[in-house]
């Protein structure tokens, strides 16, 4: 079973602080949802008062299109998977996974048999005895997850449930846990503030800034066509060019900045004389090697290179002692750089966005 | 002139002994100075610390007490028969307390006897309603209350207990006495028409007896919730569980050591208590101290008096240890 989710205009205030302002949006059944934001931008207060630890102040959540304004958390279709886990320490690891069930009357012989296939469908068989204390971070994450599952919930909340472990477990129980979305078939809102996991994870994404959320769709969505300078700042890397706008054609606009004038996308259709934000991302940032007068062409002066492996980082002199990052493949073709060289780059008007201007998300 | 021949083999034997002794100091300050506990705080700390113990332990908790189990095997003898034939070890002392005069009708001695037990049976009870009575207090105050809150609520049970035991013992016989508070409201309301004798019945001693332990049993029990992760009562609620079981699965289990603790003080030091019963027992009934009280200082009977005390400590031992052994509570944790 499965159900979806809807938050109809939800406002939720604490006293004089609104942590969630009118979000309006609809998870479907079987998703795999995430919000996505820094810390305290309200992605946690719309968890709890989707698992019912709190009501919204205006607005409606709906379950399966229940309203569920006063029903606790004990009394949802929903199983939250805490941050630290909250796993009970005192019991074993089966009687962790058959809380739920315990507490729904089930009996001692059907609860472990139930255990038992959760310990398997989580990669634990043969662990059931032990201390939760005894496993592993990942085990004890897959415990976790048993035991939220145990109780048939229609839909799984998860708060941030990876941030405690290394990043290569991490990015394996990303996988793991997509692969059990699947099999169980069950809606999963999950909460993040690492833009990593949301990518690789969700169906749809729910950006969210100081309470806004700012934009709803999927990963490649939102990194190609990010909605306000929020989104494209604080997903993925990207460098912003600040300026007004001097003309607009069809889908494109001008914007004068510090550098020159440079064409991206009007995707916001904005005017001649607005003050505007142009973004690039680093990777759509070539070398201009030729000296040729080419369209979106800066000439800057080279502070350092990063090298990571894959890639290879170049750092410019941007404005206001802000870096322009361009990310090159190592593949063997591109030039070193020293320090104090000048260089010319490039991109393509296409893989620019003009926004509005709007606060950025803080590096 | 045997003197000075003492005197000569002293110095003798002191010249002798000094350079040995010497170098067993040295040998000896080698190993205390390797002991980690030493190294940790110092010679002059360590040895503190030591000593202070030391003579906490030896000489104000084992030697009198050890002092007063001597006595509890000796007869009642005037000072000149001390130390004299008639001054043997003897079981008349704990004998008395069962079987009573041996010229007796009845066998067993069940004057001392039933007060003996009521005084065990009501501490249990005293106990356990202080249990009931602090554990939602505690609780609050630990995983609810938030701040400013919690500090009041703390203060508010603190502050009474800066007034001395005598007067909150008086202050318990004015709200309990025939024409004390409860009764001036209850005939007031016109539920009864006469005050009934709550201090006859003991109802004011026993009151008296929960309210004068009741800090005892919130902090042990306060600090051990308090260390809870609140999350884990969340998510045995988001797991569908009722109050009731998120009580009994999680909260009490965690809490188990704090429990513990809390109810063997209070058990202890009702079983022990002296003034409470004193003021606020009824005039027909005795706390089993009460009996301890009149042997030492109107019966002037130190070896019965200590025999029956000692029948109290090793019963509360006892029947403390069997019950943290059916909890399944470890004798350390009630130290956490």
């Amino acid at each position: 079973m499965s159900a979806d989710v809807e938050l109809d205009h939800v406002t939720i205030r604490f006293g004089d602080f609104t942590a969630v302002d009118d979000a309006n949006l609809r998870i479907e059944e079987g998703e795999f949802f995430s919000f996505l934001g820094p810390s305290g931008c309200g992605k946690t207060t719309i968890l709890r008062a989707i698992s019912g630890f709190l009501d919204p102040t205006e607005g409606e959540v709906r379950i399966g299109g229940r309203n569920m304004f006063g029903i606790g958390p004990n009394k949802r279709p929903t199983a939250l998977i805490f941050q630290n886990l909250a796993l009970f320490p005192l019991m074993s690891v089966a009687d962790n996974i058959a809380f739920g069930l315990e507490v729904r009357g089930v009996s001692k012989y059907e609860r472990r048999k139930r255990a038992d296939e959760l310990l398997s469908l989580t990669a634990l068989t043969g662990q059931g005895d032990k201390l939760v204390s005894a496993l592993s971070g990942g085990q004890r994450q897959r415990v976790a997850i048993a035991r939220a599952l145990a109780v048939e919930p229609e839909v799984l909340l998860l708060d941030e449930p990876l941030s405690a472990l290394d990043l290569k477990l991490r990015q394996h129980m990303r996988t793991e846990l997509r692969a059990i979305q699947r099999r169980v078939g069950i809606t999963f809102i999950y909460i993040t503030h690492d833009q990593g996991e949301a990518l690789t994870m969700s169906d749809r994404i729910a950006v969210m800034s100081q309470g806004v959320i700012q934009q709803i769709s999927t990963g490649a969505d939102i990194y190609d066509n990010p909605a306000t300078p929020f989104v494209a700042s604080f997903v993925g890397e990207n460098n912003p060019f600040f300026g007004s706008i001097t003309n607009v054609d069809d889908d494109y606009a001008v914007i004068d900045t510090r550098f020159g004038a440079l064409r991206g996308r009007n995707d916001g259709g904005l005017r001649p004389g607005n003050e505007a934000v142009l973004f690039i991302r680093p990777e759509s940032l070539t070398l201009a090697d030729d000296a040729g007068d080419r369209e979106n062409t800066i000439e800057s002066i080279v502070l350092n290179e990063a090298f990571e492996g894959a890639v290879r980082h170049i750092y410019f002199r941007g404005e206001n002692g802000k870096n322009i990052t361009l990310s090159v493949t190592h593949d063997g073709t591109a030039r070193s750089f020293a320090e104090g060289d000048t260089a010319r780059i490039a991109f393509p008007p296409a893989r620019a966005v003009v926004l509005p201007r709007g606060p950025l998300a803080d590096e | 002139m045997n003197d000075y021949i003492g005197i000569f083999l002293a110095v003798l034997l002191a010249l002798l002994v000094a350079p040995h002794a010497q170098r067993r100091a040295d040998v000896t300050w080698d190993a205390v100075s390797r002991i980690k506990f030493v190294q940790r705080n110092g010679v002059a700390l360590s040895t503190y610390l030591i000593l202070a113990v030391l003579i906490w332990v030896v000489f104000m908790i084992i030697l009198p007490q050890l002092y007063m189990v001597n006595f509890s095997f000796r007869h009642n003898l005037p000072l000149a028969d001390v130390g004299g034939p008639k001054d043997t070890l003897t079981l008349d002392n704990y004998r008395y307390l069962l079987f009573g005069r041996e010229n007796d009708e009845e066998l067993l001695n069940w004057l001392h006897l039933k007060i003996f037990f009521k005084t065990i049976g009501v501490s249990v009870l005293v106990t356990i309603a202080d249990f009931a009575i602090c554990y939602p207090i505690a609780y609050y105050m630990a995983q609810v209350a938030r701040g400013g809150g919690a500090r009041l609520l703390v203060l508010c049970l603190i502050i009474p207990f800066w007034v001395n035991e005598i007067l909150r013992a008086f202050a318990f016989r004015i709200l309990f006495g025939t024409s004390g508070v409860i009764n001036a409201v209850l005939i007031g309301l016109g539920i009864t028409d006469q005050g009934i004798d709550f201090l006859r019945a003991d109802v004011g001693l026993y009151a008296g007896l929960t309210y004068a332990y009741i800090l005892l049993m919130i902090f042990p029990l306060y600090n051990a919730i308090e260390s809870l992760d609140h999350n884990q009562i969340e998510a045995a609620r988001d797991l569908g569980s009722s109050w009731l079981r998120i009580h009994r699965r999680v909260v009490m289990p965690h809490a188990k050591p704090g429990i513990a603790s809390g109810c063997t003080m209070v058990f202890m030091l009702v079983a022990g208590a002296l003034a409470a019963p004193q003021i606020l027992g009824g005039p027909s009934s005795l706390w089993f101290t009460q009996v301890i009280y009149q042997w030492f200082f109107t019966g002037l009977n130190w070896p019965q008096g200590s025999a029956y005390a000692f029948v109290l400590l090793a019963t509360s031992i006892v029947f403390v240890m069997s019950v943290m052994r059916v909890f399944k509570v470890r004798f350390g944790e009630i130290a956490k």
